[in-house]
């Protein structure tokens, strides 16, 4: 049994059919890319997973379990953990707090418990504080631990991040252009983790990625959109060949022919 | 006799929705157009009245010429406004330039108590419509109502005009779709949001000159138009027409609870109507729901 | 600069990040216990306000400056408070339970606002919190039969037992103990995972509900708790002030809170301290100073109301942090004289981004 199923995903804006009847199923442990030209309806589908939009036609199942009309923060506690194309990170917040923040499926304590700060309370703060400053050396961002996310360069923010999600201890983490607007070596950084997240941690990731050095090298299965329909899904070094591919990215052969 | 008395009602409550109409179709260009949300406006609509009051009173000018001065003056005003606390905030949250306008809207209340003649008394003035009815039957209308009804058709229709067939009009529309795109495109949007200061304001004191043989000329009349807030975001806060029926719809309300339910109903009815419509659509009733992109 | 070594997680936890913080706040809790033997009756009333509408800046602050929800309606709160308290107490209720009660049916009618209210946007709350105002002031005076209506309402000094607190000597420590509590409570909101999950709405909708923040929850949570502050400074305002009635509670109040958590600086609690003693210390001057203008300007009844705009609109353009941003901008220029930059604080200007259909 698949860990994530999608059938038949569509999604309509107005007159646009952004996606249409996308179905895929991701295995758990498995790093699963999502390509495609600009505009191919990438970051709708990780949207629609993370239920930012409804669907007009299809589901979405987690381990067998409906996840079609639950609300976006259900669905986040569930253990899906996404990162955005444009980072949306808590600008006036630290890193650490950041990263904090991710802990906060994890709460266990309620208001009352914690107007009072009770011991509960504070054993529960030192876990996530544990545990956020295991991903801070992990991502390599003790340089940045106490500043504002305002103040940091944008590779960082990206970093930071991917360590919030991870905080969240996801079964499934979705990374939205991960590489995009990072350095060469941030983008090799990127690569290590991507793999240590996966071996080390055992989440189950969904890319998607312009970078096809980063996609060939790291996915196990990837799926090829175009304007809102699937082409092909298969093995990275399959999917790069496949001439409808070719076609989307470079267009029609006879232009260059 | 029964209809007689609710037709009247019904007159009354249009032309008290045409004033929130006027002074909500202000709140809701200057927010499309520079995401502003200003609370000064009833203050701007009192400084309007005033500057009639004192022209017919003290400079024994004529109606019209009153009205224009006060429009006049109330534009330079919005202007005045604009560039010297709207606009370096340029960028700033939107509650917070919304605060700053409500402490402008404290320092020109203020500033009228403070000037002789002014005060905090409440004054009047002769328009050439008082005391002037209309008659049919039994139904007898103000004739100041009329020409309220009357001054605010034209006023919609000349903007209307204005967006659609001037070049600053269609800037300002431009800048209200996309402000950095209205940038790159060559529009000095500097420049518009002062023309819109400058059109918003005005329309507030053509608002304050016509409400004032109904409310008189006091220093607190400012708050009456606060219940152009619950017109405007009635209507949906993004919508010109939504702006002229939320402000209908909140003066015949009004106007009826004031007739027909007991005391106290008059003042909390536009609210009631507001809160009952927000729950159903949150957006308005002509809003659109604005989702941010990810 | 300032460099400690930190030698367990507990370190960034506790309430107060370095040991010389709590011995100074030690050593201010001790001034203030031992001013009003120093000071006359007239200074202690100032205090006492000063503490009171305090606790209503900590419940605002919450609400707008952490969780980055404007309400102009929270005089609405205060006026529940103030009638809950000063009714079940002249219906024999002790002063001590009568004042949580009033806290709590505050809360429980905030979290009846919060539900339509989340679905809102920034200035659509807002506006509908006027409306809130609007018809809390309008029941309290109809509703004849329990409120007295627009005749207003004595009350009784709070009692605890056979004590009563009678005097403004005896009042200024428990306004001063209830502010302390509050500040304490909220303190301890704000650095566990309710306070970050407020904080995240504040800066991110889309990213806290990504990390599993339940909005409308955590919403109404803060609008439960805002209101609870405030109902509890209304039912202590209630009783200090000995007589109530609905015109006190015009939403033009609110405005007065908002600046008071402007004026101190939004997103810090010793800002909504600040600001409550800022805006409330200021008629006291106004008065003050009075003696020395000329009559033509001290006999103006809009002075009082000019200062407040003026302090507003002042603090926003050329103060936008606040009297706690200020202090931290000094402490920052010491910190690193001679490499201040004054830039650090700077505003970015920005055109508006957003694409509207």
């Amino acid at each position: 049994m698949a860990l994530l199923t999608v059938k038949d995903m569509t999604l309509r804006f107005g007159g646009l059919t952004a996606l249409n009847s996308v179905s895929f199923d991701v295995e758990k442990g498995e790093i699963y890319s999502i390509i495609g030209p600009n505009g191919a309806g990438k970051t709708t589908i990780f949207n629609c997973l993370s239920r930012f939009y409804n669907l007009d036609e299809g589901t979405i199942h987690i381990n067998d379990r409906d996840i079609t009309k639950i609300s976006p923060s259900a669905v986040s506690n569930m253990g899906i953990a996404r990162t955005f194309q444009n980072i949306e990170l808590f600008k006036n917040m630290s890193v650490l707090d950041n990263i904090l923040l991710g802990r906060h499926r994890k709460r266990s304590t309620n208001l009352l418990k914690e107007i009072f700060f009770t011991k509960a309370v504070k054993e529960q703060e030192m876990r996530s504080h544990l545990r956020a400053e295991e991903i801070i050396d992990f991502l390599e961002l003790q340089q940045y631990r106490d500043q504002m996310i305002a103040n940091l360069p944008y590779g960082a923010q990206k970093t930071v991040e991917i360590g919030r999600a991870l905080a969240m201890e996801p079964e499934i983490l979705l990374l939205d252009e991960p590489s995009s607007g990072m350095t060469m070596e941030e983008t090799e950084d990127l690569s290590f983790w991507i793999t240590d997240i996966k071996e080390a941690f055992g989440i189950t990731i969904i890319i998607v990625e312009h970078n096809m050095g980063l996609v060939t090298s790291l996915s196990d299965r990837v799926l090829a959109l175009s304007f809102g329909e699937p082409i092909t899904i298969g093995k990275p070094e399959a999917v790069m060949e496949h001439p409808e591919v070719m076609k989307a990215y470079l267009g029609d052969e006879g232009a260059f022919a | 006799m029964v209809l007689v008395e609710f037709t009247q009602t019904v007159i009354t409550g249009v032309s008290v929705g045409c004033i929130y109409a006027l002074v909500a179709l202000g709140l809701v260009i200057l927010f499309k157009a520079t995401e502003v949300f200003s609370f000064v406006h009833g203050e701007i609509m009192m400084l309007g009245a005033f500057i009639a009051f004192t022209c017919i009173t003290f400079f024994h000018m004529s109606y019209i010429l009153s009205f224009l001065a006060a429009v006049f003056i109330t534009g330079l005003l919005g202007i005045g406004i604009e560039r010297l606390t709207v606009r370096p905030l340029i960028g700033e949250p939107v509650f917070v330039i919304a605060i700053l306008t409500i402490g402008l809207g404290y320092v020109f209340r203020a500033f009228v108590s403070m000037v002789p003649q002014w005060g905090t008394e409440t004054w009047g003035f002769k328009t050439p419509f008082s005391d002037q009815y209309l008659r049919s039957g039994e139904l007898v209308i103000a004739q100041d109502l009329v020409f309220i009804i009357v001054c605010t058709v034209l006023l919609i229709l000349v903007l209307a005009a204005f967006f659609r067939f001037t070049k600053a009009g269609v800037a300002l529309r431009a800048t209200s779709q996309n402000q950095l795109a209205a940038v790159y495109m060559g529009i000095g949007v500097n420049k518009v949001f002062t023309l819109t200061w400058a059109i918003t304001a005005a329309l507030g004191g053509i608002a304050g000159v016509l409400v004032s043989p109904l409310t008189f000329v006091h220093m607190y009349m400012g708050l009456f138009v606060i219940k152009a807030f619950p017109a405007a975001v009635l209507g949906g806060f993004s919508s010109i027409p939504g702006a002229i029926v939320g402000g209908l719809i909140i003066g015949v309300a009004e106007s009826l609870s004031g007739f027909y339910l007991p005391e106290g109903w008059k003042s909390v009815t536009p609210w009631i109507i507001l809160i009952l419509i927000l729950l159903v659509r949150p957006q308005g009733l002509f809003g659109i729901q604005e989702k941010k992109k990810v | 600069m300032r460099f400690e070594l930190k030698r367990s997680y507990w370190e960034d936890i506790r309430i107060f990040r370095y040991r010389s913080d709590f011995r100074w706040y030690m050593a201010l809790v001790f001034l203030l216990l031992v001013l009003p033997v120093f000071i006359g009756d007239y200074y202690i009333s100032q205090f006492n306000v000063v503490f009171i509408y305090s606790i209503v800046s900590v419940g605002m602050m919450l609400l707008t400056g952490f969780t980055g929800q404007l309400s102009l309606g929270h005089v609405g709160f205060f006026g529940i408070g103030s009638y809950t308290s000063a009714i079940l107490v002249s219906k024999g209720i002790p002063f001590l339970l009568a004042m949580p009660l009033a806290g709590l049916l505050a809360a429980a009618i905030g979290i009846l606002v919060a539900l339509p209210a989340v679905r809102l946007t920034g200035m659509y709350l807002a506006i509908m919190t006027i409306g809130f105002a609007f018809i809390v002031e309008e029941v309290l005076a109809r509703w004849e039969s329990l409120t007295r209506g627009n005749m207003g309402m004595v009350v009784e000094p709070p009692s605890i037992g056979p004590f009563e607190f009678d005097s403004e000597f005896s009042f200024y420590y428990l306004a001063l103990l209830i502010l302390i509590l509050s500040l304490l409570a909220a303190r301890n909101i704000l650095r566990s995972p309710t306070g970050r999950a407020m904080i995240s709405i504040r800066d991110s909708e889309v990213a806290s509900q990504a990390i599993g923040v339940n909005l409308m929850k955590f919403k109404a949570v803060a609008f439960a708790l805002s209101a609870f502050f405030t109902g509890i400074a209304g039912s202590l305002s209630a009783h200090k002030l000995s007589f109530i009635s609905p015109e006190s509670f015009n939403f033009l109040e609110s405005v007065k809170y908002l600046a008071m958590i402007i004026i101190g600086g939004l997103g810090s609690l010793h800002g909504a301290v600040l600001g409550a003693a800022f805006l409330l210390f200021l008629p006291g001057v106004i008065i003050a100073v009075k003696e020395y203008l000329p009559h033509a300007i001290a006999s103006q009844p809009g002075l009082e109301p000019l200062l407040m705009g003026l302090v507003i609109v002042l603090f926003i353009l050329f103060e936008p942090m606040g009297l706690y941003g200020r202090w931290m901008k000094v402490k920052h220029y010491f910190e690193f004289f001679p490499l201040y930059k004054k830039d650090t604080f700077k505003r970015v200007k920005s055109y508006y981004k957003a694409e509207k259909h």
